[in-house]
């Protein structure tokens, strides 16, 4: 694991994002003034759903629906200024600096292309590459995510995969550039639970190995903390706290608290679990 | 693959029984039919012996259902009877129509298929936008406008007042049977015989009906289209090749298209069959020698023979595309293979 | 989320231990959630609050403040708006056709054949010197009517066949959706056009032959629906608690088929309208003193290239009144059944 003193020039610096749904109801304010950075480091953001944490890795790539109204005071990749970027630099910024592993593969990959074809179709988004070329590198690609029959794997279509195997698939494919982030939104919630932390163990291995930052989506607190250098707590569009993986049992947001204290505990008797109270004060804005 | 082959065999299957059921139809409305069949063949002015002979001939004194019998072993030999109003067996007028049917719908599905799939692609890939409403407007019109209202009109702009397309009928009368019949498709036959002025009257012809059958069935291709690009274009997997930093071109037509493809191809199928079911309307106003004048006509001359005849063609038709649209179906989505 | 969240992690537990309790959508924040006024100044404003309250009082209450609120959606679309007003103001003209009517439809005038519009006769005069306009208002009885009557006949149908055969399966299931399937494979104006044949031309001939060849795509859809209600908990709930097997499907699945049954019936009446102006048309309708829209263009036909507009005119009303009903159709497709967008 490296080090967060290790931390280089920050990768991502986000300040006062704002994002926002204009609907037949009125304006969903998904994220309210939202400012973090990365380095070559593990960043954790957990939240509830509807906390607005997939919403802001979306923005740092511009996915969102054309719909959504984003504005901030900085929302930087290296030196690009994505809110300013056109559409052709954001689009080898996407995939090519930056990939994306979804939740759940059953529907994150194209059901009627082969895993081979999709992992080959990202690498030569992205590089000059003949179809053999590509075939071969795709090949590696899977055997470098530790699937055993990688030539199966490549003909095969994702129905015919395990969620486990599609999900290597998706990182196969969001590695092959060679990105300097990747962001993963829940990889691991639509898998059984023996997968999960092979899953978890593999993206870690695969950013050590290359030396990317991660930004990793999840609601689940203990096992972002696991995984992660930092973590950054959402809830209702905000940053509630932001800390140090190591330092989690001193924080000292209510909401974090709340998250914690609703652990269930092996070493401690506790006759039944508290339910979080939700503090009205959460939710007003930050400066 | 067992799987795969024992869902086509249930397909398969259900199409016999299926026939039966059409049989049953068209012989139910034969029998309900209150001209007197007797009559149709021995005129009405024949003696008694002679009705109550040809009743016995017919097998009209039989029950129902020994009649029923010899009506299935018939359609089954092929025997469809004659039709009073042409003398020929329904076979031979059926072949002798069908081919004008076939032309024209063949010419309207591509039209079709082309410009609906591409506006249905375009609406969906700018939702909400001008183009959108435009492309709406445009095929709710096509579902609400009467097709002999639209005939009547392009034939009173396009033929009596600019004069740029000819009138009804399915070529002009210098050319008329000038060219050799091989494939029965006039346009094919005169290209064929290396008639290229004839050919050009069988296009120019042409334009008119297809066209106007195109109008409708490219309502409805675009819209199903723009359905199911929208939803196709909402998926996870879109998200997924937008993240690998793919042209939206790409993403459009390799990722998203290349998934509404599947139900896509039923949909057009299945307008395919509606067209060469025999444009009935269109067919009567552009006063063209096709399956759905025959069956019209026969109707209006109480012919039973060959309005049955040619319905029981027609369902068959359907049920043979709609069979083929599943195979395609079966063939395309790597999840039925 | 289509996954729940993994069993044991705090959010998890967090999220299902206080949703009950205070739930907090994502959209509360204080900018949206601007909290309307306790009372209002007026009646108007408060029966709307009382409309659109969360904590309704009674079922009544509750049944009212959704169709208002189906109503509020509704009316945000204009298209669809423009459409339910076409087909009120066609219902008002057809119902008041003695009064609006400026002449007999029926009364010929052969020295004024084929007149255009003018003052006295405001759209003119068909082949026998009949007035057009009298003569829509009063053919407009004719074709709504015949629309309505198959509606009547095909959509309690198509529900019967449909939740029968969802809900009974086996064999019934089987032998209905073949008997369907029979009837989808003909092409709906030929059969319908043999069944006319057989009968005797004329308006109730039609309607039936309509009816016949209209009612199986009903019962397709009420049997999809029936199938997925059928497996729900109610439905289980309901038969333990002994309810006949009448009741369940009259009570409990005809019910929840009618949201999607309502948006096909609206979109298929353009249709309906369209294959009886057809038949019309090709002679088999409504006979020709009767002045039914079909019937009129095909008299009229003859005239095309010199006298159009004699034609155009009940064409213009056999379009106006398929578009309204298009429109109106796509509009409630999107508040009652948005899965289907």
């Amino acid at each position: 694991m490296s080090d967060p003193s290790l931390r280089g020039e920050p990768l991502v610096a986000v300040r006062n994002l704002h994002v926002a749904f204009p609907s037949a109801t009125g304006v969903t304010q998904a994220v309210r003034g939202v400012s973090f950075s990365i380095g070559r480091e593990k960043l954790g953001i957990v939240g509830e759903s509807g906390s607005g944490k997939s919403v802001t890795g979306r923005a740092l790539m511009r996915l969102l629906p054309a719909s959504a109204q984003v504005r901030a005071d900085a929302l930087r990749f290296g030196t690009t200024d994505i809110l300013a970027a056109s559409e052709r630099e954001m689009r080898s910024l996407r995939g090519g600096r930056i990939g994306l592993v979804l939740q759940d593969p059953k529907y994150s990959l194209n059901p009627v292309m082969t895993a081979g074809s999709q992992i080959a179709e990202a690498l030569r988004a992205h590089a000059r590459m003949g179809k053999r070329e590509a075939r071969d590198a795709a090949l590696n690609l899977l055997e470098s995510v530790k699937i055993r029959d990688p030539r199966r794997v490549h003909d095969a279509y994702p129905h015919e995969l395990s969620g486990g195997m599609g999900q290597r698939v998706m990182i196969a494919m969001m590695l092959a550039p060679n990105p300097e982030l990747l962001i993963a939104d829940e990889p691991t919630s639509a898998l059984d639970a023996s997968v999960q932390s092979e899953i978890l163990s593999l993206i870690e291995e695969q950013v050590d190995q290359r030396g990317m930052a991660l930004m990793l989506i999840s609601h689940d607190l203990p096992l972002v903390s696991r995984f992660c250098d930092r973590v950054a707590v959402m809830y209702a569009g905000q940053v509630m706290e932001e800390l140090p993986a190591a330092d989690l049992h001193k924080a000292t947001h209510g909401y974090t608290r709340g998250l914690l204290e609703c652990l269930p505990s092996l070493t401690e008797k506790r006759d039944r679990l508290p339910t979080l109270r939700r503090d009205p004060a959460w939710l007003a804005p930050h400066a | 693959m067992k799987a795969r082959l024992g869902a086509l065999a249930a397909t398969a299957a259900s199409i016999p029984i299926t026939l039966l059921g059409l049989a049953v139809v068209t012989f139910f409305i034969g029998r309900v039919v209150p001209i007197d069949p007797v009559l149709a063949v021995v005129g009405d002015r024949a003696p008694a012996d002679v009705v109550e002979r040809a009743r016995i001939e017919l097998g009209l004194d039989q029950p129902l259902l020994v009649q029923f019998w010899r009506y299935l072993t018939d359609i089954l030999t092929g025997n469809l009877g004659r039709s009073v109003m042409t003398s020929n067996t329904v076979w031979e007028d059926i072949a002798r129509f069908f081919p004008a049917t076939f032309e024209l719908a063949t010419f309207a599905i591509l039209v079709a298929a082309i410009l609906g799939i591409g506006l249905g692609v375009l609406a969906a890939t700018r939702q909400g936008s001008w183009a959108d409403q435009a492309v709406r407007v445009f095929c709710l019109a096509g579902h609400s406008l009467p097709v002999f209202v639209l005939g009547l009109i392009s034939l009173l702009v396009f033929y009596a007042w600019l004069g740029w397309l000819p009138g009804p009928g399915r070529q002009g009368i210098v050319y008329q049977d000038m060219v050799e019949p091989i494939t029965g498709l006039l346009t094919l036959d005169a290209a064929l015989a290396n008639d290229w002025p004839a050919f050009w009257d069988a296009v120019l012809h042409l334009i008119q009906p297809a066209g106007i059958l195109a109008f409708f069935s490219l309502a409805y291709i675009a819209r199903m289209t723009r359905a199911f690009m929208l939803a196709e274009l909402r998926s996870e997997y879109v998200t997924t090749a937008r993240a690998k930093g793919l042209s939206s071109t790409r993403i459009v037509w390799r990722h998203a298209f290349r998934n509404t493809l599947v139900p896509l191809v039923t949909v057009i199928f299945l307008t395919y069959a509606g067209l060469l079911e025999g444009a009935v309307l269109t067919e009567t106003i552009f006063a063209w020698p096709g399956l759905g004048q025959y069956l019209t006509v026969s109707l209006l001359n109480a012919d039973m023979n060959a309005v049955l005849g040619a319905t029981l063609v027609v369902g068959l038709i359907y049920v043979v595309l709609n069979l083929l649209a599943d195979l395609l179906y079966r063939l395309m989505d790597p999840r039925t293979r | 989320m289509s996954a729940g969240p993994t069993p044991g992690s705090p959010m998890a537990d967090a999220a299902t231990a206080t949703a009950a309790v205070e739930p907090i959508p994502p959209d509360a924040v204080p900018e949206a959630a601007g909290a309307p006024s306790p009372r209002g100044p007026g009646g108007v404003p408060r029966r709307r609050e009382w409309l659109l309250t969360d904590a309704p009082a009674s079922r009544s209450q509750a049944a009212w403040g959704r169709r208002y609120q189906a109503w509020l959606a509704f009316r945000r679309n204009p298209l669809a708006t423009v459409g339910l007003a076409v087909i009120l103001v066609m219902l008002l003209l057809i119902l008041l056709a003695p009064v609006l009517a400026t002449h007999d439809p029926g009364i010929q005038e052969l020295g004024n054949r084929l007149a255009a519009p003018s003052a006295q006769h405001w759209l003119g005069t068909d082949e026998l010197g009949r007035d057009v306009w009298s003569r829509l208002l009063y053919g407009g009885r004719i074709t709504l009517g015949m629309v309505v009557a198959v509606v009547l006949l095909v959509a309690p149908l198509g529900l019967l066949v449909g939740c029968v055969a969802g809900y009974a399966g086996g064999i019934w299931d089987r032998l209905l959706m073949r008997v369907t399937d029979v009837f989808l494979a003909f092409p709906r104006l030929i059969l319908a056009l043999a069944f006319v044949a057989a009968m005797r031309p004329g308006v109730e001939s039609a309607v039936i032959a309509i009816a016949l060849t209209a009612w199986p795509p009903y019962a397709r859809l009420a049997r999809a629906e029936t199938l997925t209600i059928r497996r729900t908990d109610y439905v289980a709930a309901a038969r333990m608690t002994g309810a006949s097997h009448a009741r369940i499907v009259l009570r409990h699945v005809m019910p929840m088929c009618m949201p999607s049954l309502v948006v096909r019936v609206t979109l298929d009446m353009s249709s309906i309208i369209l294959t009886a102006a057809g038949l019309g048309f090709l002679g088999l309708g409504a006979q020709p003193p009767l002045p039914e829209w079909g019937t009129m263009i095909a008299t009229a036909r003859r005239f095309i290239l010199e006298q159009w507009w004699v034609a155009l005119m009940p064409g213009i009303a056999i379009f106006a009144a398929s578009l309204a009903f298009n429109l109106l159709g796509d509009g409630l497709r999107d508040v009652l059944d948005p899965k289907q967008r």
